[in-house]
């Protein structure tokens, strides 16, 4: 690895951290934003001549804030600035300064850095967007390819959603205990949308589908600083789950291959282990929710050695316990394919039709409604939620994956777009 | 004499490393341990999982405390370390309890998952 490539690395990794602490310094963004940037930039160079600093975040707070302050002041009275040897040797303050940032700030600063990003008035692709950029440092061309729209029309959307935040105003104040599990609930859940726009890509677009790297990346740094939080445990171990099957979720032409057929040999075993020890980690705290059951139910998955092995049982009970907690056809709908491997699929279906009209707009309800009809032999009506499901389908691999069951039942089928 | 080798690093950087950074400094890394490799005098090789992972047992008044993260004391050393395989993270913790009981002082452990990197050779 190159220098510079590590100093990206080292910049990316302290970045919520130091600019985190720059916002709540400076009490605006668009400040704390140019002062990082500033700092970057005299990172790139210093640590490039004289190695890296032991605490790259500490490092940046500091040269930030004295090149914000700098900033601030010329535009206030337009005072000559301090000459540059003033930053020329950090290396011995590093570590008295290191000593002097007070660490308990540190993990409601990145909170509050994500928490911004989540405003309820945002759309979620726009919170998305907006979370790639500030947390994660994205460049904007970036995050306009993996939206497949142009970097004016993305820059213009950032840029919006930005001015919207700062007029809700940023909570400044140190938040209560309520209200900092009632922001770690808000960014868990703009956490798992950045991961599931990189997952539903799929390989289709490259340029979303590090979003998933990018997601679990930012739960680990959650976890860090919220080390005792078992749905945060349950959602790190519920990306690093779905991301295992990366590699098996498409064949070769970009099609969608079912769970059931996976060449589970290409599941990657390094992250379902650690996903593994997550959810054994929240599963102590016996305070379950439900990121815990989706990722207790996708690692019944995991360790299955074959389709055939699955404990379809827990997985209906599991799916019990989630509809429970949280009310949703969507995970009836979930539970009734369970309950088609378990007790066939005319129980499954006599669960799914107790779903309509609620579902009618989605996608996956006809897809698995057309099948369990096609199963039980009632071609005609699978054919016509077939027919539903592909006029919902996002993507062309989910069309094609419901042609190809088409084609099982005989009918005409025409090409996907 | 044996010695343990411990490796700090920067684990935030570590764990963003590309799949082809990963694979090329494996690589490097694995050339430097073959010649001991060969030679015998390996032993076991671990990759710890991040420390997001891991789990501390420390004593309590009573019962040790289970927490959840790494150990974070720095007035407190790293003096020896076991290598279990057990099924669950509560078999472990177990363990841990059972170890930090006949142990005087104010002894902790911290679990951490590991992937072998490789068996060793040592002959004891």
């Amino acid at each position: 690895m190159t220098d510079l490539a590590w100093i990206e690395l080292a910049l990316s990794a302290a970045r919520p951290q130091a600019l985190g602490a720059l916002l709540r310094y400076f009490r605006n963004l668009d400040t704390a934003e140019e002062a990082f940037q500033e700092a970057s930039l005299r990172a790139v160079k210093t640590w490039r001549d004289k190695g890296p600093p032991r605490d790259p975040a500490a490092w940046l707070i500091f040269v930030g804030r004295n090149s914000g302050i700098d900033q601030i002041r010329k535009g206030a009275k337009h005072d000559p600035l301090p000459p540059e040897d003033r930053f020329s040797d950090l290396s011995d303050a590093e570590q008295d300064l290191a000593e002097r940032l007070d660490d308990s700030y540190y993990r409601d600063d990145i909170l509050r850095l994500m928490f911004i990003c989540c405003h309820p008035d945002l759309p979620t692709t726009q919170q998305i967007a907006l979370a790639l950029r500030i947390v994660s440092g994205l460049s904007v061309a970036q995050i306009a390819r993996a939206f497949l729209v142009g970097d004016s029309a993305m820059e213009q959307r950032i840029t919006r959603a930005k001015a919207r935040v700062v007029k809700a105003g940023v909570p400044f104040e140190a938040p209560s205990a309520s209200e900092r599990s009632v922001r770690l609930a808000t960014v868990s859940a703009m956490i798992y949308l950045v991961f599931n726009e990189g997952y539903s890509a799929g390989i289709a677009n490259p340029d979303s589908a590090g979003f998933c790297d990018e997601a679990i990346r930012l739960a680990r740094i959650l976890l860090r600083i919220f080390p005792a939080e078992p749905e945060v445990m349950g959602l790190a171990s519920l990306m690093l789950l779905q991301h295992s099957r990366a590699r098996a979720r498409f064949d070769g032409q970009g099609q969608i291959v079912l769970l059931d057929d996976h060449d589970r040999g290409l599941w990657d075993r390094t992250l379902i282990a650690e996903a593994l020890v997550m959810l054994d980690k929240a599963i102590r705290h016996r305070r379950p929710g439900t990121y815990q059951l989706q990722a207790a139910i996708s690692a019944l998955h995991a360790r299955a050695a074959r389709p055939e092995d699955t404990d379809w049982q827990q997985i209906v009970l599991l799916y019990q316990r989630l509809e429970q907690l949280h009310p949703s056809p969507v995970v009836t709908l979930n539970r009734a394919v369970a309950v088609s491997k378990l007790e066939g699929p005319q129980a499954a279906l006599e669960l799914v039709e107790t779903l309509w009209p609620k579902l009618d707009g989605y996608f996956y309800f006809h897809g698995v409604r057309g099948s369990l009809l096609m199963q039980t032999e009632r071609r005609q009506e699978a054919r016509k939620a077939f027919d539903r499901a592909v006029a919902l389908a996002h993507s062309p691999a989910e069309c094609v994956h419901i042609r190809q069951q088409i084609d099982q039942l005989g009918g005409e089928t025409g090409p996907c777009a | 004499m044996l010695y343990a080798v411990l490796c700090y690093a920067h684990e935030e950087t570590v764990f963003a490393w590309s799949r082809e950074e990963e694979a090329s400094v494996m690589e490097r890394l694995y050339a430097v341990q073959e010649p001991l490799a060969k030679a015998g005098k390996l032993g076991p090789v671990g990759r710890l999982m991040p420390t997001t992972t891991a789990t501390t047992v420390r004593k309590g008044s009573q019962e040790p405390l289970v927490l959840d993260g790494p150990f974070a004391e720095t007035k407190e050393v790293l003096l020896g370390f076991y290598t279990v395989d057990v099924e669950t993270l509560d078999a472990a913790v177990a363990f841990a309890k059972e170890l930090s009981a006949v142990n005087p002082g104010s002894s902790s452990y911290e679990i951490r998952p590991f992937h072998v990197f490789h068996a060793g050779y040592l002959k004891t």
